[in-house]
Formats: structure tokens, C-alpha cells, sequence
């Protein structure tokens, strides 16, 4: 496995292996499919539109609607103008959806098509809508067009107002739809009127029914997202993810925002309630408090397995540091932290964290990949690897346990319906860890060291 | 009314104009279809583009090339490990599949030229991994901001001493994957096969347009090498650069997917002399048929009884299973719709077992696979495909090789469709629905309508069909299974798609109280109490 990976880390400026981001349209379309009613749209060659459903569809298990332009040479060379106002007509005609959300391809970004003035050119039906964003797929990451085009709805749609509705706005990251269901909970045991944008869950994690509805029940509504101008905050989870989209809202409507990290672990989770709590002057119930200590409980009773285990996290920026800094929390090494996504505020927000817990030995790197990680590991191993699929295979060649959490999960099932944030996010993911780690010493200990407590 | 047209009559009368050549009912007058023409914008096509048929399909597979995608991320991310064509690598023979190369395109390379970090690419790639062979794929903004993948690659070539190639691949090219299958052909005829020595031993053959999704290759292999055939290459399954550089050297070609590599059958024959006959290892019938075709090319008497020998032998070991399936399957429906090939050679292995095909289609063959090879003197090229180069080639002086006699080949073209498919759409029934490109709009509408027991296709529309009711197994991915040619294959195939149709999950799609009431009243004073 990864047999042709040298243990000598050599210097790259130009190739790129084993990617730990992708582009940023699939972004797009997961945060467009986070609203009630709307079918995101590609525009550029079809190609695109495709991988990005399919790797929708293979992490979630679920359907993963998107329209696309489908650019020819022609349209290539002309402008593809005609195939956006085609596609709107047909897709309104065919598909109904109340909504139609544009997000742009290296394509359509190279050729410089002007989204704006062309959707001010169609003919859009009464009570519909049609946005946009350029989500140029050599900038960034996935995670820069998840951003895009959460702003761009906000753009679009999200009206400045002098009353205010006394409601938070909840920016909740790139997250799966378990994530944001558990992020919903929580703002209702503290009694927070919300609104949430995206909201995935009832989409991406929408039930067997018998018949097929090609807008399922979730999602945030159009409503909502207009109203998003008379909240009285904002809350941005992940400060990589959601601080720009914020932003956007401030800057349009004039609602200030909160960045917090995604609440991943103890303290994040805490961060997290406290500012529920103070924006709704609802005392924390004890049904959380419950939970909070239930973790704790788990986290004091099981420490000898992961004490000072070290661990190798990869993923999307937000993500790992949120993982990081639960594994912190837990008495682990976070000894190598790799993001693809391109940006020196994930290294800065790294070293603030290690700096917290005075650990110095570690690397934490932006714009990295898989590659580098596993001949980093060869140098200096770990005890566990935690992130999405890709690394299985770093898992495999050097026999160190996987656990799976974050974007892309395309070989298991069941994870994007539970989540990873809040106490309860935490508490599976200690699970989640424990088994890796003990799984692995039942499987290789001593046949006279097998214990049957653990 | 007819599904057809209670379908079409659902659209505008734009869309319709344009779909209504595309939808056909089978019947004996009526077999032309429009095909390899442009997608509908906005449509909710399933296609892909010529960089996944050029990348992803033909290219991918060569297990002892670094394929390096010049473009963006997204593109080298999403072909890697995602199509399941199966390699191994040995001592000899690098293994570069579970690596995924990328020029990872910035803002800057977009402005000012990609060419200069693609150069570097090549070198570290080199440095690191010494491969046998460079492919380079460019996709949509290489084209549009003039990078010289050509030149880069020539130069590289000179530099590193090995085979360096440049695909021109762009996503916008051709109208789907289509025309990434054409310009892979090109490149490998141009400057890989016909470059090898291997001396080949008897009945040398290629296999052509075979993927190895699953170990299907491996399978089929494993039954030709019982008879004694001399595999020279596979294309492009487990298959390599040093394999096809021999590839002029077999004597036979058989092809198994025509949309994907006819055009190096046809320059094989045309260059080398090597004939191609159509073959389809799906399904038992099928596999018989295809093995004893290619024993009555080569009129060996050895080869004919060996081969009857391997098929009793490979026949009797899956018989007893495949006649258990069959009894679970009989009488069942199925829909199929995959790229360009399997929609016609599962229908095959469906029948064995019992099954009807109520609907077929492809995402982007062209009218030859629906309509059968006679139709290609009368297809018309159109503006969007014209752009895919159609290279000419010549009788190689060397070593070019008549293969059979005049008479012997006469003698032999009706009874083996030398050089010959019939397409799908003959050998469907009168009443079936042929659909190309088929869309989301349609897929929901005709399973509606038909309500066949199975829908075989992609990962896009599985969950759309399951969500409905239908169970949906994928023929591209074999969801994660597989083998599916051959003898052992059709028992996976039959296994697979009996566990679906009977997994105890779809008895629990209604939830009890959705039937039986659970508030049980009586009414008491006008008032109802639980």
C-alpha cells in the first residue's frame, strides 16, 4: 500500500498528491442544498457538475441534486450567457424549485462570464429567485466556495431592517447535517430563536419515505434568509468557514456576528452554550449539563487508552482544529495537523492553540496533502489518524488505526446522520477513538495479554 | 397512452422537439435514434466530460503511468480511486492508482501560464517517483488560457529519457465523455502502441475496451488463459504502458466496450492488419458465444476442443447457483441505463436469469452502438463533436500483417461479425423503451411508468430509484462488488441484485401506524376520549 511514497521528504513547489481539499463548487452545491426548495446550479461543462453530485451522493448515501450549463467549445470560446438563460427556463419548466443558486466552475470563472448581468437578463417567474457566487475553482478549496455561496445568498436576499426580530443567525460551518441537527438542539434547550443557514439536515439526511421528493422537507427557507437582516447577531461557527459569510451580513445589513470555533470538545462546546445563553438570558437547563458531565465522566474514566497517544488529524481547516483541540482536551499529542485549504490563519489559529497547552513538537501546515502527511508519519509515527477516507490507505501501510470524522466519508456509513460537535459529538467521537485504539490491542496483543476488561 | 409519449407530452414544446428523437419505442420500422449531440442546459443530465472519459476511462488504468492532471484540484480529486478499475503491481511494474497527481492550479497559473509549474510537476514527479511513463490531462482552463501541453510534454520527454504524452482533454470538448475516449485513442496509437517486441506465443490476442472494474478483467483473463490465449494487452484494465507498447504484435482483437475503444480496434486493423471481432464476456450465454467466436477465428482444432472443454468445466461449476437465482429473478423487470456500453451487454445475463428489459439507454454512445456499425456512413457529424480529432493511419510497412487469407476472411465476416457490432436496440424487444441521455426528469417519469423490479445505473440517480421504492443497483461501480463478467461474475451479478430485491428492509418502508390506527376512542358525549 502507498508502497512508491520515500520515506525523504523532498521539496514540491509545483505537484500536488493526495490532495487533502477539493474544488470549490462541490461547496457550493452542499451549502445551496441547505436551503429550502433549491436546486443549486453549475455553471461550466457538465463534468463538473457531475463529480461534484457524485461526491455528495457517495458521503451522504443520499440524492444530490444540481443542475449544469453544460458549456460546449462554443459556448467556451463565446461566453456562455445563452446556456444560463436555457438552463433557468428549463429548470424552472421542468423541475420547479422556488429557487435557483448559481456557483461558477475555472471555466466560467476563466472565460469571465458576468453571472450578475446575466441573471439580470432572465426572464425569473413570479415568487422565484435566482442567486449567485463565482466560486473559482483555483482559489481556495471546497470550503471557499461553501463560504461563497452562503454569501451569496445573504447578497441576494437578506434585506437591512431598523425593527429587529430578536433572532441569532447561526452560520454552522462545513458541517454534515448530524452536525447542524445537534448544533439546533442545543439552541433549543437554551430557547434561541434562530435561523440557521445552511441547514443540511432533512435533506442530506432525509428518511425512507417510499416515494422520492426532490426537495425534501429541510432546509432553510427563502423567508428566513431575508429576514437573516433583522437578526440581532450572529453567530459564525468555524472562523475559516463562516467569519466571511458573517461578515457579509454585517456588511450589508449592519447585524454584528461572533466568530467561534466549531464546537468540537469540551471548551468549544462551552464557548458555544455560554454565548447561547447570554444572548437568550436562559440558565444552561440541566439536561445539558447532564451531558457536559457525562462527558467528563467518560473523559476521566477512559484516559488511560488515549493518554498521550499521539495523533496525526487531516481535513478541512475548521474541522482539524476543532478535532485538535478536543484531542488537547483529552491528554493526546496532536503531532501533525494538515488542511488543504490554502490560508496562514489555520497555521497562526494552530500555534494559539498548542501555545495554550505549551506543546511545541508538532506541524501544523496549510495547503498540505496526504502525501507529505504519510512521509512525515514514516519519519516519526503516530498512534491514530484522524479524518476522512483518503486516509485509509496511510492507515493501512503503516497499521495505525483510523477514525473517520469530517468531509469526505465515502466508505462507511451512517456517520453524517450523528454528530461530532456539542457534548454529545464529543462523547461519540471518544468512542469513536477508544474503539480504534482498543481494537487494535485486542487484535495484536499476546494471546496471554488479551484482557477481557478493558 | 404510451410511456413515450405520456413522458414527452410533459415538456415544452422546446424541449420537446429537441428529446423526442431521443426517446424511441422498439419496434420493428422504427430503430433510429438521435444520439452524440449536445446536452440540454440545465436539464439534469447524468454525462460526465471528455477529461473523465479521456482521465478517468481510458487512461487511469495504466497502472505504471503517473497520470498528471494539469488544471484545478477538483478534477485529479474526483478520479481518484473513485472509478474501481482494479490494478497490481508487481516487481517489474510500478503501481501508480492509489496516487492522485495534480498541477493544482492557482490564480496565478490562470494569469500568467500554467506551463512553467506543469514543467516542474514532471520533474518532481521524475525525481520521486521515476515513473515509466508521463500521461499529462489538461481540463477546461488549459485550453482557454493557451498552455503548450505539447511542447511541455515533447521537451519533458527529451529531458527524462521516457514516453511523455499530452492529452488535450478539455472538459468543454465534444459533448461528453465521448470525446476523451477519442482523444485517448489517439494518443495511444500515435505514441505507444507498435513500439514493443515481446515475442508472442499462439493464439496472441488484445482485449479491447476492458476496464478491470471489480476484477472483471481478471476473471475474463483467467478463463482465456485456461484455453490458452497469449493475453499480449489489456485496454486499458490492470494494463500497462510496457503491455501496450506490444499490442500491434497480437493476431486477434476482441473487443468488449465499442464506444470506448473502436477507434484503435479500427487503426489496429487499418495500421497492422490485426482484425477485431465484438465480443461480450457479460453473462454466461455471452461468454460462450465470445469464446467460441474467437476459437473459430483461429480454426484451430486444439483451441476449439479446449475451449469446449473450459466452458463444460467453467459451466458446471456455477450452474447449480445460477439456476437458484434464476428462480428467485424469473418473471422481474428491469431498467437499465449506463455510459456506453453495459445498458446492451447486461441485457444478455438479464435474460439467462429470467429478467425482462423494459428500458435501456446510454449516457453517450453514439448512434453505431444503439443502431448497430451499418448506420456509421450516414451519421452526421455535428459543430460539437467536429472539434475531436479523427487521426488517419496507414498500412505500417514493417509491420503490417494480413492475418487471413482473402477467402478465409470472407468466409469467416458474416459468422463472426468481423469488424462488426449490431448495437443494442436488435437485439431488444418490440416495445421496449430506448432513451439516450436520459435525464433526472425522465428517470423519476418512466420509473413512475414502468415500475420495473430493478434499475441498473449510476451513483447519481441510486439513491432517487431506492428513495422510490426501486431498488437500484449501480453497473458502473457494481457498488463496491463484483466481478460481474464471465462465469463467476454472472453468480455476483445474480447474488447481488436477488439480495437486494429481498433485503427485509423494504418491508418496513411504512411505518405500522401509517395503517393501523393507535388512538382507539369511543365516542362519549360528543367527545373523544384515548
Amino acid at each position: 500500500m502507498l508502497s512508491l511514497t520515500p520515506k525523504k521528504v523532498s521539496e514540491r513547489s509545483a505537484i500536488k498528491i493526495n490532495p487533502a481539499k477539493t474544488c470549490q463548487p462541490v461547496g457550493a452545491m452542499y451549502a445551496a442544498l441547505g436551503v429550502h426548495k433549491c436546486m443549486p446550479h453549475s455553471h461550466g461543462s457538465q463534468g463538473c457538475c457531475s463529480f461534484h453530485r457524485m461526491y455528495l451522493t457517495r458521503h451522504f448515501k443520499e440524492p444530490a441534486i444540481a443542475s449544469s450549463s453544460s458549456f460546449t467549445e462554443g459556448a467556451s470560446v463565446f461566453g456562455g450567457g445563452s446556456n444560463l438563460k436555457t438552463s433557468a427556463k428549463n429548470i424552472f419548466d421542468i423541475y420547479k424549485p422556488d429557487i435557483i443558486a448559481v456557483h461558477t466552475t475555472c471555466l466560467s470563472e476563466t472565460i469571465g462570464d458576468d453571472i450578475g448581468s446575466i441573471i439580470q437578463d432572465i426572464d425569473i417567474p413570479e415568487g422565484k429567485y435566482m442567486v449567485h457566487t463565482n466560486t473559482p475553482s483555483y482559489v481556495g478549496s471546497h470550503v471557499t466556495g461553501f463560504t461563497n455561496m452562503v454569501s451569496g445568498f445573504i447578497k441576494y436576499l437578506s434585506v437591512k431592517s431598523a425593527v429587529k426580530n430578536g433572532k441569532l443567525a447561526v452560520f454552522p460551518g462545513f458541517v454534515n447535517p448530524g452536525d447542524m441537527r445537534e448544533m439546533k438542539r442545543i439552541l433549543n434547550y437554551l430557547k434561541v430563536p434562530f435561523t440557521m443557514l445552511p441547514d443540511t439536515s432533512g435533506v442530506c439526511d432525509a428518511p425512507m419515505t417510499g416515494s422520492y421528493e426532490m426537495y425534501p422537507k429541510g432546509g432553510t427557507k427563502i423567508e428566513d434568509i431575508k429576514k437573516l437582516g433583522e437578526c440581532e447577531l450572529s453567530l459564525a461557527l468555524g472562523e475559516m468557514t463562516s467569519e466571511e459569510s458573517a461578515n457579509e451580513l454585517k456588511r450589508k445589513c449592519g447585524v454584528p456576528y461572533k466568530a467561534l470555533p466549531l464546537p468540537i470538545g469540551i471548551e468549544a462546546t462551552d464557548e458555544f452554550v455560554m454565548q447561547l445563553s447570554r444572548f437568550s438570558s436562559t440558565e444552561v437547563p440541566y439536561d445539558l449539563e447532564e451531558e457536559r458531565g457525562q462527558l467528563v465522566d467518560i473523559m476521566l474514566d477512559a484516559h488511560p487508552y488515549y493518554h498521550n497517544k499521539s495523533v496525526a488529524i487531516y481535513g478541512d481547516p475548521d474541522t482539524v482544529l476543532g478535532i485538535a483541540a478536543f484531542a488537547l482536551e483529552l491528554g493526546m499529542v496532536p503531532k501533525y495537523l494538515v488542511t488543504g485549504t490554502p490560508g496562514i490563519i489555520f497555521e497562526q489559529k494552530a500555534k494559539e492553540l498548542f501555545s495554550k497547552y505549551g506543546v511545541e513538537n508538532y506541524i501544523a501546515k496549510a495547503a498540505g496533502d496526504l502525501f507529505e502527511l504519510h512521509q512525515w508519519i514514516k519519519n516519526d509515527p503516530v498512534d491514530l489518524l484522524i479524518g476522512g477516507t483518503h486516509g485509509k490507505y496511510i492507515a493501512r501501510a503503516e497499521n495505525i488505526p483510523l477514525v473517520r470524522a469530517g468531509f469526505p466519508i465515502i466508505d462507511r456509513y451512517v456517520h453524517s446522520y450523528l454528530p461530532i460537535v456539542g457534548y454529545k459529538g464529543a462523547i461519540r467521537l471518544v468512542e469513536l477513538i477508544l474503539n480504534a485504539i482498543m481494537d487494535k490491542q485486542d487484535a495484536e496483543c499476546n494471546e496471554e495479554d488479551m484482557e477481557m476488561v478493558m | 397512452m404510451e410511456a413515450r409519449e405520456r413522458l414527452l407530452d410533459k415538456y415544452s414544446a422546446r424541449v420537446f422537439k429537441n428529446r423526442k428523437d431521443h426517446v424511441i419505442t422498439k419496434a420493428e420500422d422504427a430503430t433510429e435514434i438521435a444520439a452524440n449531440s449536445r446536452t440540454i442546459p440545465g436539464i439534469m443530465t447524468n454525462r460526465g466530460c471528455c477529461y473523465a472519459g479521456c482521465k478517468g476511462v481510458v487512461l487511469g488504468p495504466l497502472k505504471d503511468v503517473a497520470v498528471i492532471t494539469h488544471g484545478p484540484i477538483g478534477c485529479a480529486f474526483y478520479s481518484w480511486g473513485t472509478r474501481r478499475h482494479k490494478a497490481k503491481g508487481d516487481e517489474n511494474t510500478k503501481n501508480f492508482l492509489e496516487y492522485c497527481f495534480s498541477t493544482d492550479m492557482q490564480e496565478s497559473d490562470i494569469v500568467f501560464g500554467g506551463e512553467k509549474k506543469l514543467r516542474q510537476a514532471i520533474q518532481e514527479v521524475v525525481e520521486i517517483f521515476d515513473p515509466a511513463s508521463i500521461m499529462i490531462c489538461s481540463t477546461c482552463p488549459v485550453g482557454l488560457i493557451g498552455d503548450d501541453i505539447n511542447a511541455v510534454a515533447a521537451e519533458a520527454e527529451k529531458l527524462y529519457n521516457r514516453k511523455v504524452i499530452a492529452f488535450s482533454c478539455e472538459g468543454y470538448k465534444g459533448v461528453s465523455q465521448s470525446g476523451g475516449h477519442h482523444i485517448a485513442n489517439n494518443g495511444l496509437i500515435r505514441h505507444v502502441i507498435g513500439t514493443g517486441d515481446r515475442p508472442v506465443k499462439k493464439y496472441a490476442i488484445n482485449i479491447l475496451g476492458e476496464y478491470n472494474i471489480g476484477g472483471d478483467g481478471w476473471e475474463i483473463s483467467r478463463v482465456l488463459k485456461r484455453i490458452g490465449y497469449d493475453i499480449v494487452s489489456v485496454m486499458t484494465g490492470d494494463g500497462s504502458y510496457a503491455e501496450l507498447k506490444n499490442a500491434h504484435l497480437a493476431e486477434l482483437n476482441v473487443v468488449q466496450c465499442h464506444r470506448s475503444i473502436n477507434y484503435i480496434a479500427e487503426m489496429l486493423k487499418t495500421k497492422y492488419g490485426t482484425d477485431w471481432i465484438k465480443v461480450n464476456f457479460i453473462g454466461v450465454s455471452s461468454m460462450i458465444k465470445s469464446l467460441r467466436d474467437m476459437a473459430k477465428y483461429f480454426g484451430d482444432e486444439e483451441l476449439i476442443a479446449k475451449t469446449e472443454e473450459v466452458i463444460a468445466e467453467e459451466l458446471e461449476a456455477v450452474s447449480e447457483e445460477l439456476e437458484y437465482y434464476k428462480s428467485r429473478l424469473k418473471g422481474k423487470t428491469a431498467a437499465l441505463f449506463v455510459g456506453g456500453s453495459r445498458s446492451h451487454h447486461y441485457q444478455k445475463l438479464l435474460k439467462d436469469l429470467g429478467v425482462e428489459t423494459v428500458l435501456a439507454g446510454y449516457e453517450f454512445a453514439h448512434r453505431d452502438d444503439y443502431e448497430g456499425r451499418e448506420v456509421i456512413p450516414f451519421i452526421k457529424e455535428d459543430a460539437d463533436s467536429k472539434n475531436i480529432e479523427s487521426i488517419k493511419v496507414s498500412p505500417d510497412e514493417a509491420k503490417y500483417k494480413i492475418r487471413l487469407s482473402e477467402t478465409k476472411y470472407n468466409e469467416l465476416k458474416d459468422s463472426l461479425s468481423l469488424e462488426y457490432y449490431e448495437g443494442m436496440i436488435k437485439e431488444m424487444e418490440n416495445g421496449a423503451i430506448i432513451v439516450d441521455d436520459l435525464n433526472h426528469f425522465e428517470t423519476e417519469e418512466f420509473l413512475n411508468l414502468l415500475k420495473p423490479d430493478v434499475f441498473y445505473s449510476g451513483i447519481k440517480d441510486k439513491y432517487v430509484a431506492q428513495k422510490g421504492g426501486i431498488l437500484s443497483r449501480q453497473l458502473h461501480s457494481y457498488d463496491y462488488s463484483g466481478p460481474y463478467a464471465s462465469f463467476k461474475g454472472a453468480v455476483n451479478f445474480a447474488r447481488d441484485t436477488v439480495m437486494g430485491i429481498y433485503t427485509p428492509a423494504w418491508k418496513y418502508v411504512t411505518a405500522p401506524w401509517k395503517t393501523e390506527p393507535t388512538l382507539e376512542g369511543t365516542l362519549t358525549g360528543g367527545e373523544q376520549s384515548a
